[in-house]
């Protein structure tokens, strides 16, 4: 396990220093001399040529991304634009709130999901097997931002049951804020997962281990667990685990649309003024975070079934 | 040998009467055992023969309650110590399953939990008793040691994809013995197995039943392995039971033409070269119309009309030897 475990970190790590070049020399790529962008075009050629230098861009290209690596191992992303403030300050600053916001949606969701999964497993062709099915494919279609609007409309603006907008004040007023954007980002998960987990509990409820386990007399509670489960959510978990990246994607609309401060509205502000070094860095943690997010699935896969740690 | 005890009648254990099974399929019910008599004596192994689709594996689930959804007992019984395992509920078999009965399956490679380690999964079923886990783990190395597992110690630790297909059909051996059962059913052990190793637990079968006596049933479609295991034999043929006997009876004196076509179909019997091997010709009639007389007749090289017309009871043969054939009335008649 252990030794599965070190495999894949490096691997991640690998992944995460493949992924920042590509986004180095993508903002190389595009059109336009950052200085410039920086500056204005009322800039003076000196000046330009004083910005380029600071920002080390006179240098070849291979040296710009190794001062550009070096710079991230410690801790440096640059600087704000407008503001001379450090990128990593700005960005982990906004980090907690989506993270609050991820985690919390993928865990109820995950938590539900299995739940009803099995369940519509376990008694397969009840209505609320069928129910569960029906809307599960009906939450999996609406995407998150429309749910979010429609979370605000309904819960904030026509009932007043909740906050529409910012993320709270102190834990109770901050929970508050945060059931109704992690209950947009989440409910689509909810059907992913209550299916995946139905279709994998079936599958796995039919092999000869789990009629083996039936004939030695053991509790069906105990064979769910240990024999079937154990098994079938692999599949969820792996899903949850590359899920992480589309979750941050849906927090980009559903941070605007609840006005949360977060990497999502940070990320939207910041192109929108062409700041570069925060949609740099914000766009790099959060690569950090999805690529960490699959080595733990992974790693809960693992740990499940022996099979996968000696797949490598 | 056992086979030469066979005047004394030994006890029954489980007594299958008239037991008949539907299974509920899209175009109907199909009748997949139709009246099956069988006794399983005490501390014998019987074996179960006949080729695939017969109803050997369903009657062998019958008797451990283990059937298909869409399996329906419609008629008889199945005593076992007062009761009937025919209609026994969810819970009743639950009690009896991994204490009275237990079973041991064709796939080693796939009747194991596969996220669970050998240990743990030998410790699980024991859940019932009160012992403590170490006592459980000595009861578990002290199994594996009876089907002569190497390091039997070292195994708990093991996940079954670490084992050999014979050694995890050794391990299934080990659980299913480990639960001290009355009733064994093994259903077709050895069939996902190469010929040395399928020796090998034939061997490791035989020995181990005769330390613990318990009953074995025993199906297969191998009649070298029956003949080598078993004390007495049941042969089925679509659905029905066609002939009973000790082994030495069927195996020297098959009194049903389906059990003599079978003996001539086995590779192992065949004395000279030939270009093909021999078959039955024909196949099983469809049983969601069982024909109205010998479900055999349209394959029979002896049938004549009387085959046709009225159903074959078992005429008995010889002692403890009997046979669902119109043949065995005549030679009678004519005697």
């Amino acid at each position: 396990m252990l030794y599965y475990a070190g495999q894949r970190l490096v691997l991640s790590v690998v992944i995460v220093m493949v992924a920042v070049s590509i986004l180095t020399l993508m903002m190389h790529v595009v059109p336009g001399d950052p200085a410039v962008m920086i500056l204005g075009p009322r800039a003076t050629p000196e000046l330009i040529e004083q910005t380029r230098v600071a920002m080390g861009l006179d240098k070849p290209l291979p040296i710009q991304l190794l001062t550009f690596f070096g710079n991230i191992l410690r801790g440096d992303l640059g600087q704000d634009v407008f503001t001379g403030r450090p990128v990593s300050r700005i960005v982990f600053e906004q980090l907690p709130y989506t993270l609050i916001l991820i985690s919390v949606s993928i865990l109820w969701s995950a938590a539900l999901g299995i739940l009803l999964g099995a369940y519509s497993a376990l008694r397969r062709n009840t209505w609320l097997d069928t129910l569960t099915g029906i809307l599960s494919v009906g939450t999996i279609s609406i995407p998150a931002f429309v749910m979010a609007l429609y979370a605000v409309l309904i819960f904030a603006v026509w009932l007043g049951w909740l906050p529409a907008i910012g993320a709270g004040r102190g834990f109770w007023d901050g929970i508050s804020h945060l059931i109704l954007p992690a209950f947009a980002i989440g409910v689509a998960w909810v059907g992913y997962v209550a299916r995946i987990v139905r279709a994998s509990m079936l599958e796995v409820m039919g092999e000869p281990h789990v009629r083996m386990a039936r004939a030695f007399g053991l509790p069906e509670r105990r064979i769910t667990r240990s024999h079937i489960l154990k098994i079938a959510v692999q599949p969820a978990v792996t899903l949850l685990g590359t899920g992480v990246a589309h979750l941050f994607s849906a927090a980009v609309f559903v941070e605007v649309i609840f006005a949360r401060p977060g990497i999502g509205a940070l990320i939207v502000s910041a192109v929108n003024e062409r700041n570069y070094p925060i949609v740099l860095g914000a766009v790099l943690v959060t690569t950090g975070i999805i690529v960490l997010a699959t080595l733990i699935s992974d790693l809960v896969v693992a740990w499940l079934d022996p099979r996968q740690r000696e797949g490598m | 040998m056992p086979e030469t005890n066979e005047t004394a009648q030994p006890e029954t254990l489980v007594s299958v009467r008239d037991l008949s099974l539907d299974f509920d399929t899209l175009s109907g019910p199909l009748h997949a055992l139709r009246n099956v008599t069988l006794a399983l004596p005490k501390g014998r192994i019987t074996g179960l023969v006949g080729e695939s689709g017969c109803g050997k594996s369903t009657l062998a689930y019958s008797l451990i309650g283990l059937l298909p959804g869409n399996a329906s007992i419609v008629g008889g019984e199945i005593a076992m110590d007062g009761l009937d395992l025919a209609h026994l509920r969810a819970s009743e078999w639950r009690k009896l399953r991994g204490t009275r009965i237990a079973m041991i399956f064709q796939d080693p490679m796939t009747s194991l939990n596969p996220v669970t380690t050998v240990g743990q999964q030998m410790l699980d079923i024991q859940y019932r008793d009160r012992s403590s886990r170490a006592e459980k783990r000595a009861k578990a190395v002290e199994f594996l040691e009876q089907v002569q597992i190497p390091d039997p110690e070292s195994k708990l630790d093991v996940y079954p994809h670490q084992l050999s297909g014979g050694m995890r059909q050794r391990v299934c051996i080990a659980m299913a013995l480990l639960t001290q059962p009355d009733l064994l059913i093994a259903d077709e052990p050895t069939t996902a197995l190469d010929a040395t190793l399928e020796m090998q637990i034939v061997d490791l079968l035989k020995e181990l039943q005769g330390k613990f006596g318990c009953s074995v049933l025993f199906v297969s479609h191998h009649l070298g392995t029956v003949a080598e295991l078993c004390d007495d034999v049941a042969v089925m043929y679509a659905g029905e039971v066609v002939e009973r006997g000790t082994a030495r009876q069927i195996f020297h004196d098959p009194a049903h033409p389906y059990t003599q076509a079978l003996f001539e179909c086995d590779p192992g019997r065949i004395r000279e070269a030939t270009r093909e091997l021999p078959t039955i010709p024909g196949t099983l009639p469809d049983l969601r119309r069982p024909p109205r007389g010998c479900a055999f007749r349209a394959r029979c090289p002896h049938a004549w009309p009387r085959c046709a017309d009225e159903h074959p009871p078992l005429y008995l043969r010889d002692e403890g030897h009997d046979a669902r054939c119109h043949l065995l009335d005549e030679t009678e008649a004519v005697a």
